[in-house]
């Protein structure tokens, strides 16, 4: 009886440790064809430079206790240069009630955010990701992508391609400081 | 408890299952039939009969599973089916190299027809990294090791354990026999000395004799099994990126670009782009080869890289301190390496982009002044001082194309650099405006007075380069070398035992085991009988 239990304890174990490792694999795997950012996980701090305001910079961590929206795009990115004005057209109203607007673009060249910027007069802080590496950690494909972080610094929202004016202020409400 | 195990006539204890003595080799009654034992003559040797265990306990689901996965029938079919599988995946084209805008559910439909549609429904099209495709790899491996395990215990164990004493009906009951042999002490003497000779380990017990040699390779099937394992661990950390990355990252001439897949650690600097041609003029040797060719044939694409690394955590978006870690030249098939990571030469984008533009301001055919506008900077004006005139860029489209809303740029890269310049002209102090396209100025206005040329344009390559780290090579070796042991192992030695079974009055029974290569046994027993009255050898083995 006692060997007979020992070998079933032994069979237990081995066979559990093999189906244990099987379903880790497929997990991992499952998990390498997705985005590693996801909605309720805290977005990576960054820091850029303004261009509207010389010599200032802005970093994500410092706007803790504002909901944030965390806009990229570029200047040849069609899509983008559309919603940028609903964006500037909330930001008057939001502003106040605790909402920042971070533009990062991933232009080249300054001139041709500064030109797109002062065209249209907006208002919220515009960045540049020179290197691409705030780009990157956001795991950005599509142009325009949004991203809006609640207050307490979780992702809220991630918005893959344009948003309109109705959407923007329902995901504006979703961030809203209490 | 009395019911589990068998003792057998000779004293030895037996666990239930057992098919053949552990100690003499005497067929249990009653368990014959699990070797087949009970239709044949010869005993079925392969593992000793001994109790392997899942043939004997299916009771509980535990029991089951085992008893599923220790079948080799099983583990056959897993392997064809996986085979089948993994073949029928390269009919078309996996999902990542359709190399077409279309999504799949259109494209394989619409490109092979009827059967490309059912490629795509029953997921082939990205086989190799589906669940099901990964499990049925991952039972494969169960079925080694759960199998492996279940034959392996008890097949040492009933080596260990056999006696030099065996019983009668096992020695007559080998595939090579010889029996009834009238022997005299010469004979038998002579037979032990053969047997030494021949390197065959010789054990005596009460006049019974046993010789057997190579026992180690009964084991070589068991030491393949641990290297394959090995290599489906090895498949295993290749997802991690700790063990393995593959990325791909594009730099232009003079750009310094962060290294994927690299948590933003290691930057890349390209410092010039080097392509070179086969020139018939220059190397004769290779001028009739080059005859019929129109084209020009590639010899070198070469990266100048520097390798850097940050040297402390730098937030993204902040300008990283970096410090240089190595430099050198990447060519195909020679990367350079740092740190665990190469860096492959894999694409070109040969003087693709504008790097710098010149131009000369003229009035009156008198030279006002000249810039260069390089395309990563894009100033926003320029200051010529020798006539102390103002040139601002109105509008700067890195790659120039016309649309609806009149011109815009279609990306950020300076393929096709458009540029729209106001000049302040000194004598009427009027603005004059001009569009630089196509590596010319057009004045957007008749009225333009002064004169603006093209003096210069410097172009750039971009090179594109593959992120490579694997640390599970070694992995991969390390589980093939000893896959190849365990292979030699198993095949180029062979277990052989002779029982020499007194009768009495002289009369001696042999019988002969080896695990494989019948025909050399045979040889050999020739060498081994020399010069005995040992009477010649009966094949045993039942032709079907």
């Amino acid at each position: 009886m006692e060997k007979k239990k020992k070998r079933l304890i032994f069979r237990s174990i081995v066979l559990a440790i093999l189906a244990g490792t099987l379903v880790f694999v497929l997990i991992v795997n499952a998990g390498s064809e997705r985005p590693s950012l996801q909605e309720g996980m805290e977005a990576p701090n960054f820091k850029l430079d303004r261009l509207d305001q010389e010599g200032e910079a802005i970093e994500l961590h410092d706007l803790r206790g504002q909901g944030v929206m965390v806009n990229f795009w570029a200047t040849y990115c069609e899509p983008c240069k559309e919603e940028m004005p609903y964006m500037d057209q909330l930001y008057e109203e939001y502003h106040d009630q605790g909402i920042e607007i971070v533009a990062v673009s991933v232009d080249k060249n300054e001139t041709v955010i500064n030109n797109f910027y002062n065209r249209l007069d907006l208002s919220f802080p515009s960045t540049h990701d020179r290197n691409e590496t705030v780009m990157e950690a956001y795991e950005i494909v599509p142009l325009p992508t949004s991203y809006f972080i609640n207050p307490d610094g979780t992702i809220e929202r991630i918005v893959r391609g344009p948003v309109t004016l109705e959407s923007l202020e329902t995901y504006f409400n979703e961030i809203l400081p209490q | 408890m009395s019911d589990q195990s068998i003792r057998c006539e000779c004293g030895h204890l037996n666990k239930e299952g057992t098919i053949l003595c552990e100690a003499c080799g005497k067929p249990i009654e009653g368990n014959q039939h699990i070797d087949g034992n009970d239709e044949k003559h010869v005993l079925e040797m392969r593992y000793e009969g001994s109790a392997r265990r899942s043939q004997t306990y299916k009771r509980t689901f535990v029991d089951k599973t085992w008893a599923f996965f220790s079948s080799v029938k099983v583990g056959v079919w897993l392997i064809v089916i996986t085979v089948v599988l993994s073949a029928l995946g390269t009919v078309y084209p996996q999902e990542q190299f359709k190399n077409s805008p279309l999504p799949s559910s259109q494209f394989y439909a619409e490109e092979y027809g009827f059967t490309g549609q059912i490629f795509y429904q029953l997921g082939f099209h990205n086989m190799y990294s589906s669940w099901w495709y990964i499990t049925l790899v991952a039972l494969i491996g169960v079925s080694i090791i759960i199998a492996s395990i279940d034959r392996y215990v008890p097949l040492r164990r009933a080596l260990n354990n056999q006696k030099t004493k065996r019983h009668e009906v096992f020695v007559k009951r080998q595939r090579l026999v010889s029996k009834d042999n009238q022997l005299n002490e010469d004979d038998v003497n002579k037979l032990r000395e053969n047997l030494k000779s021949r390197r065959y380990k010789v054990y005596e017990d009460d006049g019974h004799i046993m010789a057997e040699k190579n026992r180690f390779s009964r084991w070589g099937a068991y030491v393949n099994h641990i290297g394959l394992i090995i290599i489906l661990l090895a498949a295993i950390f290749r997802m991690f990126e700790v063990m393995h990355v593959d990325d791909y990252v594009w730099v232009r001439e003079g750009e310094t670009r962060v290294v994927p897949s690299t948590n933003q650690e290691y930057y890349v600097e390209n410092t010039g782009f080097v392509y070179e041609e086969y020139d018939p003029e220059t190397q004769e040797q290779f001028s009739r080869a080059l005859e019929d060719v129109e084209e020009p044939v590639p010899k070198n694409f070469q990266t100048n890289a520097v390798i850097y690394r940050t040297t402390e955590e730098t937030l993204p978006g902040q300008e990283p301190e970096l410090e240089e870690v190595t430099r050198g030249e990447i060519r195909l098939n020679q990367p350079v390496t740092f740190d665990g990571y190469a860096l492959y030469q894999a694409g070109t984008q040969l003087e693709a982009e504008y790097d710098s533009m010149s131009f000369d301001v003229q009035l009156n055919d008198e030279v006002l002044g000249e810039f260069t506008f390089y395309s990563d900077e894009a100033p926003p004006e320029f200051h010529l001082e020798e006539s102390d005139i103002m040139v601002s860029v109105d509008d700067w489209y890195p790659e120039l194309e016309f649309t609806e809303n009149g011109p815009s740029s279609f990306s950020k890269f300076p393929r096709n650099p458009g540029l729209i310049f106001s000049v302040e002209n000194p004598d009427t102090g009027d603005s004059e405006r001009f569009f630089y396209l196509q590596e010319d100025i057009i004045p957007l206005s008749e009225d333009n007075e002064l004169v603006m040329n093209v003096t210069g344009i410097d172009r750039r390559s971009a090179s594109g380069l593959t992120v490579k780290k694997d640390n599970t090579l070694p992995l991969f070796g390390l589980g093939a070398g000893i896959f190849m042991i365990g292979v030699v192992q198993g095949l180029y030695w062979y277990h052989r035992r002779v029982w020499i079974h007194p009768k009495g009055e002289g009369i001696y029974h042999i019988g002969i085991h080896t695990n494989k290569n019948w025909y050399g046994m045979k040889q050999e027993l020739e060498k081994i009988t020399e010069d005995t009255n040992v009477q010649e050898f009966e094949d045993q083995q039942e032709l079907k």
